[in-house]
């Protein structure tokens, strides 16, 4: 496993450790036994003497409870190590997707995600627990039976000895042919799931289409390559018994022929053969075991692989020395602006953009779908970095704050809302941690939301399920508002954040903010021309540049799209919604 | 939190679960399935003659060569050839046993999953309505995969081990009945102790799977949220949150673990302590000469209690893993059981052309038009032909019995007519649409489809002369070009950029890279949603229904792109029956017909201009005086 996971074992270092050290006693313990068992049989029950088995019977319950003790210790070690290591990677991994940026966030898909933080994850803690149990294990294992052997019969040994590295090597052949396979088969599995993922999504469609048949001849098709991947796979790991059960009698025919002769030249005790049987299956078992083990890190190694993804992934956005902490005003000046989502030489989303807002004026945008207003918005809060000229906000470059005050001081309410499980004030607060319940509900007066939540039998105190689906569209979105407002921004960004909101306390939103909070700065992206018309400035977007500026009156002489979307709307004197 | 301490158990249904599984086994495979039990027969008698060997082999041919000159080992090579003939048999078993495991494991697995996708291809829209996508997708992924582990792992282990105890309590059982009773002591008393360790084990895996749950949703929910967190500066409080179901989830793992871990030392110790049980008993009886305990039974009977408690061990340790899989397959079945859609229906939709008379004749190949075929009792065949009337008769209809959601509806539309609903969330909008092509069938009153009831048109082809654009856009993983053609299978390319014209949406499909090939994944997560959109309206084009039904299909499309939509829409809706549902009234203003639904009630309806006159609900809500949520 790489080393770059293993770092996130931190404070199971001690379980760790002794988990191992305990194995090695049990393993210890469970090569003595033998011997003692062999003495109870040898010395005591073919010599009839009852005192003796019962002197040699007490000291091997004793050391069975050592063993006992020894496994449990082992066995609870190795969990909590394992568990623990798990905790500390989801930890690792969540803190790091917290300092992502928006860039970072991009390049990585929710369910991807969630993925490595949970499936990942636990096929990492599996193989770890197996590592640290099993890798000690066999090896110690091995070493003590050959030791206990050589005592023996030096022949023998030998012959184990030559036996380990073939034995191994073979089995090490199997689990490497078949680790190309398994990860062909996780991969289609992946594509399994993802068919099953769309038709659960889809069903609507399927249904509608009459697509039934069809789904399902594309499920057979996808379910018959699993089936062969996985048959081909396992049928080489299946090899692995065989060989195994092979070697094993193999051996034993050889030394009960060897041990034979040796006891019929008087070389070797009839006991000893025994017990030497009994060393050599427990040989072979851990060479077993060691090379299970192998296959399951293999598998491992693949979602470890995603994991480091993530960790290696560096977050884009950190602050510099001597970040400047307090925004001074809602003056927003953009200077010969470029940027582009994909860096220098990808297609560019903005060109060319030169922009002069003074602190507290009220400024729409609108564009059609492509047109870039939401990039162009995002650079305010510094969401993005611009890939040539600058933001500039109160007069300093955005790149000189530290991003959470900036954050504070420039509030966005995006397009893709989201509330989070919780009641009314807990979201609400997600402003102002410490606002108190007057503070929560003016703001949500200011957005129009004091009166719905009012209305709720819970009021303030409704909760939200996940994703916010149990309160309307216009709701949620004057609910996310509220929830802007009260980080008493110098800069209020909205992107299309009114759209489910009906016209009318659409133009009541804005009139609060007109009288509230006059020194903001407050921009407003819509697809509505009436959510617009009164602002100080308007800008068309068109393309990723500015297409034309200025108020209502002045673009409606000027500017062709402004006017094509103003007629479309507002003609007939019908508005819509 | 009554779930907290529920233990796995065997209860009725886990045996029945396990029987059908078993069936599977037995349809498909049972030539094989007995082969791998003789496999395993064989394997296993190997595997025991080691233990029983040696003695043999000691005592009839190695000791008795002891102190002669020249002793002759052939009879040892005789005896060992035999016992290398077994050998060889048991490794050839094994062998045989585990590849036809993998091809029954995998292949019942194959089974399972396509039984398991075909059967959800016929469950009703309600099925997937009432549970989360995550518990089907879970019946996929973590419930098949503890059955796989089950199939490939446990079931040949039990068989093993279990055959493995039943020889060599008959061995132990002939060698000295007085012994074994005293193992049969220990055995109970490891039985009470597995079921002890596996009981906490099971406990705390199912705590464990409940905080590992817990986890998922709360990543779930933040990574998708991650922009607004960002936003808010409260990625602190998102740690804290995390790092406290963190914690509860490293406890309940590490201690399910423990218990899982513990139980092969538990076990295994006390068969040492059987073992010494044992060997003072039968060192005792042996001494005082009672039960005919010799000393050569005593050696091999210690040999025995020796390799006992090793199959013990190890179905101890299975334990856990087939549990975990039978609650698994129980949930597949339970999802295999659910009640297929019910389709009653004789009416088909069949190719149709007209004689000199006016007469509709049925025809195999296509000809543009379409008639019902309606079987009758005595025999005879109607036809009919498919115009997209559509009426509704006092049709009433709830998701449950408790609620009622549409109330004795009545409402018509004349082919080519175009019908719009307006009204608030919950209205009962999208229920008339489910409706119309029987996602849901009504309760009381009837729907008539060209004058037949639709409750006796097939359900497939009834769905086939409806287009239907949805407001939540699903595309599927292929190209841009798959994806319309999903509309119509047989389409040729001209069709799909005809209806891509249509929809507007040839350009920006030209634009892309690989134009029509454009790969989509994730539910083309590449596009934007008003892409989305356009893409299905140009699938809904090209499958070119009768009557379509429009449930807010522009609703993220932008006014100025959407009015140039509107132009293809319009050409896409001429001649056809239209059902529209929008929130932006300027998409409905030339409908034929506007029903304002309130709480499943039809409050007005009218032209366009009609309704404005009337100064009612629509004005309201036209002129922005009203909210629509």
């Amino acid at each position: 496993m790489n080393r770059k996971l293993l770092q996130s074992i931190r404070e199971y270092k001690r379980e760790s450790i002794l988990a191992p050290v305990f194995v090695v006693l049990e393993v210890l313990m469970e090569v003595l036994i033998p011997l003692q068992m062999a003495k109870i049989i040898d010395e005591g029950i073919q010599k009839q003497n009852l005192s003796y088995i019962i002197q040699m019977g007490v000291i091997l319950v004793i050391m069975a409870m050592f063993a006992l003790y020894f496994g449990v210790k082992a066995g609870s070690y190795a969990a909590k190590a394992a568990a623990g290591f798990a905790k500390n990677l989801r930890h690792d991994i969540f803190y790091r997707i917290q300092d992502f940026s928006f860039k970072n966030i991009d390049r990585f898909s929710t369910p991807s995600l969630v993925t490595r933080l949970t499936t990942d994850i636990t096929n990492v803690q599996m193989a770890y627990m197996m590592s640290v149990r099993i890798l000690s294990r066999a090896p110690i294992m091995a070493l003590l039976s050959l030791i206990m052997i050589m005592t023996i019969n030096m022949e023998i040994a030998l012959l184990m000895l030559l036996l380990i590295p073939i034995l191994g090597g073979a089995l090490l052949l199997i689990a490497k042919k078949a680790h190309p396979h398994f990860v062909k088969v996780f991969d289609e599995y992946d594509v399994l799931n993802n068919s099953v993922q769309e038709n659960v999504n889809a069903a609507r469609v399927v249904k509608a289409y009459v697509r039934e048949e069809h789904e399902i001849e594309k499920f057979h098709g996808i379910s018959g390559v699993v089936y062969k991947l996985f048959t081909k796979a396992e049928k080489i790991v299946a090899w692995n018994s065989p060989v195994m059960q092979f070697t094993m009698y193999a051996v034993i025919m050889a030394m009960v022929l060897i041990g034979g002769k040796s006891i019929v030249y008087g070389t070797m005790e009839v006991g000893e053969l025994t017990s030497v049987i009994v060393y050599a299956i427990s040989i072979l078992m851990s060479l077993m075991m060691v090379t299970f083990v192998f296959v399951m890190i293999m598998i491992a190694e693949a979602s470890a692989d995603r994991i480091t993804e993530v960790l290696d992934e560096v977050p884009e956005m950190q602050d510099g020395e001597n970040a400047i902490h307090e925004v001074p005003n809602g003056d927003i000046d953009f200077e010969q602006v470029e940027f582009s989502y994909g860096g220098k030489d990808s297609t560019p989303a903005l060109q060319g953009i030169n922009l002069h807002i003074k602190s507290g004026q009220t400024v729409g945008i609108i564009g059609g779908t492509g047109s870039s207003k939401t990039s162009l918005v995002s650079l305010i809060p510094r969401l993005y970095d611009v890939t040539g000229g600058t933001v500039k906000v109160g007069g300093i470059d955005v790149r000189q704050y530290s991003l959470e005050s900036l954050r504070d001081q420039v509030s966005m309410v995006l397009q893709k809302n989201v509330l989070f499980t919780g009641s009314i004030y807990e979201n609400i607060r997600w402003g102002d941690e410490n606002a108190t319940d007057e503070e929560v509900q003016r703001v949500c007066e200011l957005a129009q939301a004091d009166g719905f939540i009012r209305e709720f039998p819970q009021g303030y105190n409704t909760m939200i399920v996940e994703g916010g689906n149990n309160v309307s569209g216009g709701q949620k979105q004057r609910l996310c508002i509220a929830r802007a407002l009260l980080k008493k921004p110098k800069v209020l960004i909205l992107d299309d954040s009114t759209s489910a909101v009906d016209t009318k306390t659409d133009a009541l939103i804005r009139k609060a903010f007109r009288e509230e909070i006059p020194d903001t700065t407050k921009i407003i992206i819509a697809q509505r021309i009436s959510s617009v018309e009164d602002a100080d400035l308007i800008i068309v977007m068109d393309e990723g540049k500015i297409n034309g500026m200025g108020t209502s009156k002045e673009l409606l002489e000027t500017n062709e799209i402004y006017r094509e979307v103003y007629e479309s709307q507002v003609k007939g004197g019908g508005q819509d919604e | 939190m009554n779930d907290n301490n529920k233990k796995p158990r065997v209860t009725k249904d886990t045996l029945k679960t396990a029987k059908r599984l078993l069936g599977y086994v037995m349809r498909d495979y049972k030539m094989k399935f007995i082969a791998v039990c003789c496999c395993i027969l064989m394997s296993s008698i190997a595997s025991i003659s080691v233990s029983l060997s040696l003695k043999f082999l000691l005592d009839g041919y190695i000791v008795p060569l002891i102190g002669h000159q020249n002793p002759d080992f052939t009879e040892l090579y005789g005896a060992l050839s035999v016992l290398g003939t077994i050998f060889l048999l048991g490794v050839l078993a094994t062998f045989c046993y585990t590849r036809l495991m993998v091809n029954i494991g995998q292949g019942v697995l194959k089974t399972i999953r396509d039984e398991m996708f075909e059967h959800m291809q016929t469950l009703p829209i309600r099925y997937f309505d009432q549970h989360t996508n995550g518990s089907i997708m879970s019946l996929y992924t973590n419930d098949t995969d503890t059955l796989r582990q089950m199939i490939n792992q446990s079931i040949p282990q039990v068989l093993m081990s279990g055959l493995t105890i039943i020889v060599t309590f008959i061995a132990m059982m002939v060698l000295s009945p007085l012994l074994t009773l005293l193992a049969v002591v220990m055995i109970l008393l490891m039985f009470v102790v597995t079921k002890k360790i596996g009981g906490n084990s099971g406990k705390y895996f199912v705590r464990q799977q409940m905080d590992l749950a817990n986890v998922t949703g709360f990543v779930e929910e933040h990574m998708s949220g991650q922009r607004v967190i960002k936003i808010f500066n409260h990625e602190s409080v998102a740690k804290e949150q995390f790092d406290e179901l963190n914690e509860k989830l490293f406890h309940s793992a590490a201690n399910a673990n423990t218990y899982a871990s513990i139980m092969g030392p538990v076990v295994g110790n006390i068969g040492n302590m059987l073992f010494v049980l044992t060997a003072v008993l039968g060192g005792f009886l042996s001494i005082i000469g009672v039960g005919g305990i010799t000393l050569g039974v005593m050696a091999s009977y210690l040999q025995f209690t020796k390799s006992f408690t090793q199959p013990f061990m190890q179905v101890a340790q299975q334990f856990n893993s087939i549990i975990m899989a039978l609650a698994g397959a129980e949930r597949i079945f339970g999802m295999m059981d659910e009640e297929p859609e019910v389709d009653e229906g004789y009416v088909t939709l069949v190719n149709a052309w007209k004689d000199k008379d006016g007469n509709i004749k049925e025809c195999k190949e296509r000809t543009g038009m379409w008639a019902w075929k309606h079987p009758h009792q005595d025999g005879t065949v109607t036809y009919t032909e498919l115009k997209g009337d559509v009426r509704f008769f006092d049709m009433s209809f709830g998701y449950t019995d408790e609620k009622t959601v549409l109330h004795d509806l009545t409402l018509y539309a004349k082919p080519g007519q175009k019908l719009a609903f307006v009204g608030s969330t919950g209205a009962g909008k999208t229920t008339i649409t489910n409706l119309i092509n029987r996602f849901y069938d009504v309760q009381d009153g009837k729907i008539r489809y060209d004058g037949i009831n639709i409750n006796k048109i097939k359900k497939a082809d009834l769905r086939r002369s409806l287009g239907i654009v949805l407001q939540d856009t699903h595309l599927f993983t292929g190209t841009i070009m798959e994806n319309i053609r999903y509309g119509k299978l047989d389409a040729t390319d001209e069709e799909i950029y005809a209806a891509a014209k249509l929809a507007h949406a040839d350009q920006f499909i030209r634009m892309l890279p690989n134009g029509y090939d454009t790969m989509l994944t994730g539910d083309g997560e590449e596009l934007s949603q008003g892409q989305r959109q356009l893409l299905a309206i140009a699938r809904a084009a090209v499958a070119d229904p009768p009557v379509l039904i429009l449930d807010e299909a522009t609703s993220s499309i932008d006014t100025r792109t959407e009015s140039i939509v509107q132009k293809g829409m319009d050409n896409l809706m001429k001649g056809r029956t239209v059902f529209v549902i929008a929130h932006r009234l300027s998409t409905i203003r030339n409908s034929d017909a506007i029903m304002v639904l309130d709480h499943g009630r039809i409050v007005e309806r009218g032209s366009h201009d009609e309704l404005i006159q009337q100064h009612g609900i629509y004005y309201q809500l036209y002129t922005g005086k009203l909210e629509l949520d």
